[in-house]
């Protein structure tokens, strides 16, 4: 059984817009996945429509074997999701749009309090529960907002860009408290732009653009594809170029030189070159992470076949 | 009681209770400036004109305008109510939080009608307190009385929450209370019998259906009226069971709330 099935599904936004232009999408019980894709790529119209924001205009999707046509009821109490915008009542107190969520899950009292304090307690906003939701921070927002998701004890959890513009600091601890979840059971799917988040914490990956699914596997094998990568080299004194080499170079500046090493090739050979032609190299590092080099490419490729069709 | 069932009273029991929080909470606002027209009413209208026009149909005219007072009361309020706590949480999104959840749109439904009749009935008592400090009224028959009022104020109740489903920004929640609502209340003989009207306008006033309502409210409390009172009973079933129906429709289709 998948925990979500998604075929063949379309949104047109008013009759004019194709936000997804027929998506297939499979996520295995207790995966880790995420669902990456530029700007406006339509992650969050399928996010929505899985959790009946947004209807769709065709397709079919099925929630552990839930047909959401026939048994949405049935399909909605098995999610829980954590939108990309702010969406509950300011004035409310955090405490009580705990409460609350869990009454329209059918969630009794005696169950849900005990349960919105563990929850709130896990996330670090306990002693601001009798505090209306207005006066919590940013990052606290959000963290109620995973709170609130997990108030039904979902067995697939959707989240929508949740660190976005949070910092540093509660990114990480919100990427140990997904993965503990994660172990435990809850399969989860996380749209994100830090490709190294989804790089860290997921096993599966689909990568949508313009309402298409280009790229639809697992992470490793995916970043194994990935034939070059570019690595920006600093060094120790000015250059001005490589003599016939057989790498891909470009100077960025006297001290920095950006090189496109191919898999074929390795690192040993580069650093060779370099001695024998002198460069003292101080520090490197890749360009990008390596799962944005393989993005960056696809959506390039995408864009490029897109083109030739027109 | 299987699951199920007990899932959707807990959850009706919630959007109910989170209802009546709201206008609880805020009663400044929404059972408190009732308090201040209805007596400016009574005081003006039944005091000081009141005392200067003929009985109508054996009462004093400061007792012949407070069922019509009362009635105005439950309408507008229930109506308010689910209108603006109902647009509140599409403003701030926080209808989300209904929309995710398993519960039936059909829920959401009850819990806010009931919430808004709760209210507007609220709002009917604190008005006939009110009026017991200017006069003496008798109920003729409390079934009609409590059956109107709870009608009314469940059929307005709806009303208010399809409005605020069509509504876009909080214009459209006063447009229709002002411009449709208020007219057909004082159209709607509270303030005078038909019968002082010619009759051409006197037919034409049968079509509103806030007379109607009114005037079968009246009989209850008075035991007089001018138009026929199973007319308007009838005639507030039928138009109850219409916006149930077209609001059940929307909210499952999720028209204004899902795009
Ligand atoms: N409510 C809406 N009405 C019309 N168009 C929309 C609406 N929501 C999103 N879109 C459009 O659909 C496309 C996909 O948007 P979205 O799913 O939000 O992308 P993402 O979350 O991947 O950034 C975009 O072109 C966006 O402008
Ligand atoms: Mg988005």
């Amino acid at each position: 059984m998948y925990a979500l099935s998604v075929q063949n599904l379309k949104k047109i936004y008013g009759n004019k817009l194709t936000a997804l232009k027929g998506i297939n999408l499979e996520v295995e019980e207790g995966d880790f996945f995420a669902l990456l894709g530029p700007n406006g790529a339509g992650k969050s119209t399928t996010i929505g429509i899985l959790c009946s924001l947004v209807n769709k205009t065709s397709g079919k999707v099925f929630v552990f074997d839930y047909d959401i046509d026939t048994d949405l009821e049935a399909a909605k109490s098995c999610i829980g999701v954590v939108p990309q915008e702010l969406n509950f009542n300011p004035f409310e107190k955090v405490q009580d749009i705990l409460t609350n969520q869990a009454g329209y899950y059918g969630i009794p009292k005696n169950v849900a309090v005990p349960r919105a304090e563990y929850y709130l307690k896990k996330l670090g906003i306990w002693d601001k529960r009798s505090q209306p939701a207005v006066r919590l921070s940013g990052g606290m927002k959000r963290r109620l907002m995973i709170a609130r998701a997990l108030i039904n004890e979902p067995k697939l959890l959707i989240l929508d860009e949740p660190t976005a513009g949070v910092d540093i600091e509660l990114r990480y601890e919100l990427w140990e408290f997904l993965t503990e979840l994660n172990q435990k059971g809850t399969t989860i799917i996380l749209t994100t732009h830090y490709l190294e988040e989804a790089e860290r914490l997921c096993k599966n990956v689909a990568i949508i653009d313009h309402g298409e699914i280009i790229e639809h596997s697992n992470i490793k094998s995916l970043i194994n594809r990935l034939n070059v990568q570019t690595l920006i080299l600093d060094l120790r004194a000015p250059a001005h170029s490589l003599s016939n080499s057989k790498f891909h170079f470009r100077m960025l500046d006297e001290l920095t030189m950006e090189v496109e090493v191919l898999r074929d090739m390795s690192i040993n050979a580069l650093i060779n070159e370099l001695t024998e032609q002198g460069l003292v190299v101080s520090s490197m590092r890749n360009k990008t992470n390596r799962l944005e080099e393989l993005f960056v490419r696809l959506i390039a490729e995408n864009k490029k076949s897109e083109a030739q069709i027109l | 009681m299987n699951t199920e069932h007990f899932k959707t009273v807990v959850a009706f029991r919630t959007v109910l209770r989170k209802e009546i929080t709201r206008f609880l909470r805020i009663w400044s606002q929404t059972l408190f400036p009732p308090v201040i027209t209805m007596t400016l009413y009574f005081i003006i209208f039944g005091k000081l004109i009141g005392t200067q026009i003929n009985k109508i149909d054996g009462y004093t005219y400061m007792q012949y305008i407070v069922p019509g007072l009362v009635m105005m009361s439950i309408m507008t309020n229930s109506y308010a109510n689910t209108a603006g706590s109902f647009f509140g949480a599409k403003f701030s999104k926080s209808i989300e939080e209904m929309l995710v959840s398993s519960m039936p749109s059909y829920v959401i439904l009850f819990g806010y009608m009931c919430g808004g009749a709760l209210r507007g009935l609220s709002v009917g008592v604190i008005v006939v307190f009110i009026s017991l400090f200017f006069t003496e009224i008798h109920i003729q028959h409390l079934g009609i009385v409590i059956l109107m009022a709870v009608l009314s104020a469940l059929l307005f109740s709806l009303g208010g929450l399809i409005n605020a489903i069509f509504a876009k920004n909080f214009d459209d929640i006063s447009f229709i209370p002002t411009f449709v609502l208020t007219p057909l209340t004082y159209l709607g003989g509270v303030f005078y019998s038909i019968k002082q009207l010619p009759p051409q306008w006197q037919a034409i006033s049968i079509l509103n259906p806030i007379l109607n309502m009114v005037d079968t409210f009246r009989f209850g409390m008075l035991g007089v009226s001018d138009l026929n009172i199973y007319f308007g009973f009838s005639l507030v079933c039928v138009l109850y069971i219409c916006l149930l129906i077209w609001c059940l429709i929307l909210l499952k289709k999720g028209v204004g709330l899902r795009t």
